[in-house]
Parts: structure tokens; sequence; C-alpha cells
């Protein structure tokens, strides 16, 4: 039983990763710019493809392939924030609309491209981590828990140290007096969907070969997101790394001893029972919608 | 133009309408009579949407509402052994309970916050119906579900099980929901949920409770949307949980903020629109995978280029219609180009 307990304890650090690295792009394309990225699933999902397309077909070795799927997705980013949230900023809902009108085109190219198939990524590593008999935990889900600490502790030392950073977070407290600063709205909003998008990214590649990947893989993907969003707070950071922890064991271990449907629905129903009780949720402080 | 003129001139002009609404069907073929089905009752579908969204509310959990009254109207058919037309307005019935009890703890929320809890007590929902094989079975759904079966008349054998026929079934209820839900609007309720919407506070401040229009707009819009879903389970015969889910809620977000919401025929101008072009148009030519991504563009230039809908063309292209007829001196620049 403490094995069990062990080993789902494990594989709950593995999904509160990957889920981190999702939910805090989000928070902070929320923040800084106002707008609920629903897009935010199929970024992820793009990143995974950059993985099938580099790493599993053309044949480059698995770290460069995340890289790359890193940035390809951050320059994605970097145009909807040109195309889609620039011209909509005034409207927030605006966006929104946008954001899922831009989630079907990138669903249809990727079945156009890739076709609608499931893609079985060849593992990078075969290695094993064993801590007793029933206790493991393969190289390839180490990976994604050591990139999402290594990148998430990056991204807090550049908004805590950094003068971007800086920048960053003065105009998600506050976009006017952030201007009359002199600090440009367009070029921190660009950084901003950059980085978040860039991380929905690299978490989509770095879990590629360890889930299904496939065009409609996004939807679970952004359902979670919000869910550790609302429960950790809209626009807190913080509270997005934590909520993602939470959820990440709660929806684990329900899964484990009973089964996923049940986990979902436990899942949805703890982000409604924080919209009843404490809409802000754990840290959000921030009421822009 | 004087009222009863108006009056009289729009109802000739519903008739006109209705004439070709009836003799629609004849021009069409077998499958595009199927998608004309599904047309009028997703016209109802949006149009109970566009109830809502008068108190400025935007659900994402319509189509589960609209679930809930195709579920409860198939089991009621099937399992209870009612008859099809009450069954269908038990559904609508059991929409509008859901929709009266999911208020209470959805209308402590505005704006975003609603929009996600809408969108999370919709996919528990469809969850449950996902997880409980009895009643709901499961991820394959309610199948054989009874139709309306055949009536004789006079010797004539009307079977409903014909898409022209069922059409005529849909078009009338339909119609009727349809001039209900005109009339709420046009009546003191209507008008407050209007000033529910753009004027909140000065609402409350005059003794207005905002909450419970809100409520009321929801469950109302409930009942319709059970209505609709109760036409399509007995057309269809088969139901399952995925032909609820947020991507037929984001096709009647599209209609509803393609078509515009500010006047009552937006959003079925949205609606049939969209789907002329979609299903008929885009399936007909071959381009089947592509029709996401059209739904998606359509979104995104509506939003960007013509963010009151198409709606907002209607005045300006019927002014310059009436410039044309009117006018007693059309511009010069015409003739002299006839004459040449």
């Amino acid at each position: 039983m403490l094995e069990l307990l062990a080993q789902t304890a494990l594989n709950a650090t593995y999904a509160a990763s990957y889920i981190a690295l999702v939910a805090v792009g989000l928070v902070l394309i929320f923040g800084v710019m106002g707008v609920v990225n629903f897009a935010h699933g199929e970024l992820y999902m793009l990143g995974a493809y950059a993985v099938v397309a580099l790493y599993a077909d053309a044949g480059f070795p698995f770290f460069l392939a995340a890289a790359v799927g890193l940035i390809f997705v951050g320059i994605v980013g970097i145009g909807m924030e040109r195309t889609l949230f620039r011209p909509l900023r005034d409207n927030p809902l605006g966006g929104l609309v946008a954001s899922i009108g831009f989630l079907l085109i990138l669903q249809s190219l990727a079945s156009v491209w890739f076709g609608v198939r499931m893609e079985h990524i060849p593992p990078s590593t075969q290695q094993i981590l064993r801590f007793s008999d029933s206790v493991s935990l393969p190289v390839q889900r180490l990976y994604v828990i050591v990139g999402a600490v290594i990148l998430l502790t990056a991204l807090w030392l550049f908004l805590k140290r950094s003068r971007f950073g800086w920048a960053l977070r003065a105009s998600a407290q506050d976009p006017e007096a952030a201007a009359l600063q002199g600090i440009s709205i367009n070029q921190t909003a660009r950084i901003a969907m950059f980085i978040g998008a860039g991380l929905a990214g690299v978490a989509g590649a770095l879990t590629a070969p360890l889930v299904r990947t496939f065009p409609y893989m996004g939807h679970s993907v952004i359902v979670t997101a919000f869910i550790v969003i609302i429960v950790g707070g809209v626009g807190s950071l913080e509270g997005a790394v934590l909520a993602a922890v939470i959820y990440a064991f709660v929806h684990t271990f329900v899964t484990t001893f009973f089964d996923g449907v049940i986990a979902d629905i436990v899942g949805l129903s703890l982000m409604l029972l924080v919209l009843i009780v404490k809409p802000t949720g754990m840290f959000g402080t921030a009421d822009r919608a | 133009m004087p009222e009863e003129r108006r009056n009289s001139h729009s109802l000739a002009w519903l008739a006109v309408l209705y004439a070709g609404l009836i003799a629609l069907p004849y021009a069409l073929s077998y499958s595009q009579q199927e998608i004309l089905v599904f047309t009028t009752i997703n016209v109802l579908l949006v149009m109970s949407y566009r109830l809502l969204t008068l108190t400025g509310e935007w659900s994402l959990g319509h189509v589960v509402i609209m679930g809930c009254g195709a579920y409860a109207s198939a089991l009621a058919s099937k399992a209870l052994g009612l008859p099809v037309p009450l069954s269908m307005l038990i559904g609508g019935v059991i929409a509008g309970l859901i929709a009266w009890a999911l208020s209470y703890p959805l209308f402590r929320m505005k704006g975003f916050y609603f929009l996600i809890g809408s969108f999370a007590a919709g996919e528990i929902i469809r969850l449950l119906w996902k997880r409980f094989r009895d009643p709901f079975g499961g991820p394959k759904g309610i199948k054989r579900i009874p139709d309306l079966g055949t009536i004789e008349i006079g010797g004539f054998t009307i079977d409903f099980y014909e898409p022209v026929t069922y059409y005529y079934v849909a078009l009338a209820v339909v119609s009727v929901s349809l001039f209900i839900l005109w009339r709420i609007e046009r009546s003191p309720i209507g008008l407050t949920f209007h000033a529910v919407h753009w004027q909140d506070k000065l609402a409350e401040s005059v003794g207005v409770d905002t909450r419970r229009y809100r409520i009321q707009a929801f469950v109302i819009a409930s009942f319709f949307a059970g209505i609709s879903g109760a036409l399509l389970a007995h057309y269809v015969g088969t139901i399952n949980p995925n032909r609820f889910n947020v991507e037929e809620m984001v096709y009647v977000l599209t209609w509803a903020i393609v078509g515009g919401t500010a006047t009552f025929y937006g959003p079925i101008l949205g609606a049939v629109a969209l789907i002329v072009i979609n299903d008929i148009l885009l399936r007909e030519l071959g381009f089947d995978q592509l029709r996401p991504m059209f739904y998606g563009l359509i979104l995104i230039c509506s939003v960007l280029f013509l963010p009151k809908g198409l709606e907002s063309l209607v005045p300006r292209i019927s002014r310059l219609v009436r410039r044309g007829n009117h006018n007693p001196s059309p511009p010069k620049v015409q003739p002299q180009e006839g004459a040449e």
C-alpha cells in the first residue's frame, strides 16, 4: 500500500510538472494582456508535433527538438499577439473569441498535415529509475520534471530580477501607469506571449513521447489549465504552480483509486467550488475579467 | 410610415417568407433536406442562446442544456413509454429545471467567471452521462429513441421519419417557440433583461433584482434549448455525450457572434449563413477536413472586422435599396452610362 502511494505520488509529480508549465503560461498571458487564451491547449499540441516532426520523423536529438518546439511555439504566440490580441486589446471577450477561432484553425492544420491518427513517438531513453520493486520513475518522465523546475525557476528569476521582468509585472499590475513610465505595452505583451506560448509548447514537446499525440489533444489540457488557474487564483503565478501540484495529486490519486472519469468530475467540481466560494482563488487578487 | 401600414407590411413579408420555407424542401436533395431539419432545430438553439445573452451573460454550457432536454425526452419516451410530443415537452421542462438548479451557484459569477463556471457545470453533466451506463447509456449514449411514428388521415399515411414531414413538425415547433421568445423580449420582462445587461447598477438602484432576472432568462432560454434537444433526439434516434461537447458549443457561439445578437434576426442570419456555407458548400466541394478552419477564420474575421455581426449590414443594405427605390430622381451618372 505504501509503495502504491509512493508510486502514485511520483506519477502526480510528473503530471504537476507539465500542468504547471501550461498553466503558468496561461496566467502570464492573462496577467499582462487581460486575454483568456483558449488556444493554449493547441499551443501545447503544436509543441508535441514539433517533436513528432523533428525527432520522430527527421531524427534530430530529442532535446534539440524540444528547444525548437519552445521557440517555434513562442513565435506563433508573438504572431497571435500581433494579429489577434493587439487589435482587440480594448475588447477582452473579443480576444477570447478570437483565440477560440485560432484554436479551430490550429486543429485543422494539424489534422491536414499530420492526419488525425495518434502518433507513437519512440521514447528518447529507455532508462528507468528503480526505487524498489514497484516504485519506479522512467527517465523520460524525469526529463519533464527537471525541465519544468529549471524553466519555472528561470522564469521566476527573470520576472523578479531583470528589467524586462519589472516591466512585465508593472504592466500586469497597472497597464496605464506602466505606459506612463515609458514601458511599451506592445513590447511587454510580445514578451509575455512568447514566454507563455513557449512554455505551453515545451510542455507539449517534453511530454510528447509519454502521451498520445493527436490534433485534438489540447482539449483536455486546456480544461486542466483552466481548473488550475481558477483554483490558484486568476493572475497569480505562484497560485498556478501550487494549484497545479494540488490538482495533479488529487487527479492522479482519484484516477488510481477510482477511475479517470470520476477524477475529471472531481477536478471540475473543485473548480466550481472555488468559483462559488472564493472566485479569486487561493492567491488571486486582480479581478480583470 | 404609420404603425398599421407597417404591421401589414411586415405580415405580408412574413407570409412570403413562410411560403418560401414551406416550399423549400422540394427544391432540395435528400441530404440537403436532412441539413434543413438540423438547421431548423439549430435556429431554435441559437435563438434561445440569444435570450440568455440579452442579460449580458455568455454561457459555454448551453449545448449541454440542450442535451439535458434530449436525454430527458429520449428517456421519457423510451424508458417510461410516454408519447413523443409529451416527452418533448418534458425534455424542455427538465432542461429548464436543471438550469434553475444550476443558476444558484452559477449566478454568483459574472463575465469570464460565469463563462468558465457554466463550462465546468456542463462538462460535469456530460461526464455523468458518460460515467453512468444506467440510465444514460455511457459513452455510446441512448439508441433507438422512438420517433414520431406515422399517422393516417383520410387514407394518407404521414410518415414522420421522412425529413420533409419532420421538417414541417420542427418548423411549426420552432415558429411557435420563436413567437413566444419574441413576445417575451417585447414584454416588460424582456425590457428588464436589456436593462440588466446595459445598466445593471441603475436597474438595481431602482429596485430591480438583477439576479432574479438573469435566472429567469437562463431558465427560459434553457427550456427552449431543451425543446430543440428533444426535436433533435427524436429525429436522429441516437444521442451520446459527444454530440453535446464543447465543439458544438463553439459552433453555436460562432453563429451568435457572426450574426450578431442585438436584433432578433441576427443569430438566425448567422446560423443559416454559416450552416449553408459549411454543410452544403464545403461538404459538397470535398473540403470536409477544413471545415473547422473555416469556422475559425470566420470567427476571427468577424471579431476583427465586423464586431456587430452580419445584422449590422442589414440596415445599411436596406438603406441602399430604399434609396434606389424611392428616389424619384436617380443619380445622373446611371442614365448616362445606359445611354452610351
